[in-house]
């Protein structure tokens, strides 16, 4: 998969090393502000309060 | 899972030239299960770097904007000592749902310590937002009763990271727009997340009617686990309206 988006990114090496970055740079901009905070909730780590237990 | 970034960069440089012949099938899905694992191990690690240090970097940023909007509402306090009154201090209404109408000092983790607290114990709009929460059904702060607020105590801000280490006699402050209302720890304990009657009007004695000023902080124990409570109590030492100067423990540093 990984190997497949590589090949088939346009350019050179190095134009394709630059846009593997930025993309990867995206994926966990995209995690770190939408997927993360939605899934977090579910997660039963987090409880303060007295009472939900 | 430590060692899944270093794969993931492995399979890209092992990335054969086009034209290349096609490995045997299974060992094509063999790399694609491969992938899907290595995959899943970063996402796994991203997610904890998330939870642990980017809640707090947000929460922290969320939680000091918070204050200082508030502070700016507010009219300023000379620097000065605040005279300490005792009697009946002013009556406080209850705020909206999440909205911030007080904030918190303690002054043992530092004169820069400063939390907004936020009607409510919502997760997404209060407590994950960088706000410490004031149980709705609780008494309103400086009132008789049983003024009772929940906050993180790691991620999201960590509000209350350091609160074994509150012992009696230590302050916790609540500015609001009337007055600064000085409360004193009497007792700290860790309790089960069921057991409610920590935030009663009398803290442990749900049935009894309250006769004091309490506060009750509330928060998870032990650190990274969500097993337990940790509760610490405190009583209302003396109020003092807020224009009229700081609470000693809060002056700054040679005045």
């Amino acid at each position: 998969m990984y190997g497949w988006i590589f090949t088939h990114l346009p350019g050179p090496t190095w134009a394709r090393v630059i846009q593997s970055a930025v993309l990867i740079g995206a994926v966990v901009a995209a995690l770190f502000l939408w997927v993360f905070p939605a899934v977090a909730p579910y997660m039963p780590f987090n409880d303060q309060t007295v009472g939900e237990g | 899972m430590t060692s899944a970034p270093p794969s993931t960069s492995t399979a890209d440089e092992a990335a054969p030239p086009p034209g290349r012949r096609r490995a045997p099938v299974g060992s094509r899905i063999l790399g694609g299960v491969g992938e899907l694992l290595i995959t899943a191990g970063v996402l796994l690690g991203l997610f904890v770097v998330w939870q642990l240090w980017w809640t707090d970097v947000e929460g922290e940023q969320q939680a000091a904007s918070a204050v200082a909007e508030l502070e700016e509402s507010l009219p300023p306090v000379p620097e000065v000592a605040g005279t300490p009154r005792t009697d009946t201090p002013p009556v406080e209404v209850a705020a909206a749902a999440a909205e911030v109408f007080a904030t918190l000092y303690v002054p043992d983790w530092g004169t820069d310590y400063a939390q907004p607290i936020a009607e409510g114990v919502d997760r997404p709009t209060v407590l994950d937002a960088g706000r410490v929460g004031h149980y709705p059904e609780t008494a309103q702060v400086g009132q008789v009763g049983n003024f009772s607020v929940a906050g993180h105590r790691q991620t999201y801000g960590k509000p209350f990271y350091s609160i074994d280490t509150l012992a009696a006699g230590d302050e916790i402050i609540v500015r609001t727009a009337q007055a600064w209302y000085v409360y004193e720890v009497t007792t700290s304990e860790v309790v089960r997340p069921s057991e409610v009657e920590v935030i009663a009007p009398v803290p442990g004695d749900p049935e009894a009617v309250a006769t004091e000023e309490m506060l009750t902080l509330t928060t998870c124990h032990p650190l990274w686990s969500t097993r337990e409570r940790y509760i610490v109590h405190a009583h209302l030492d003396h109020w003092i309206p807020l224009t009229d100067g700081l609470p000693a423990a809060l002056l700054p540093e040679g005045s």
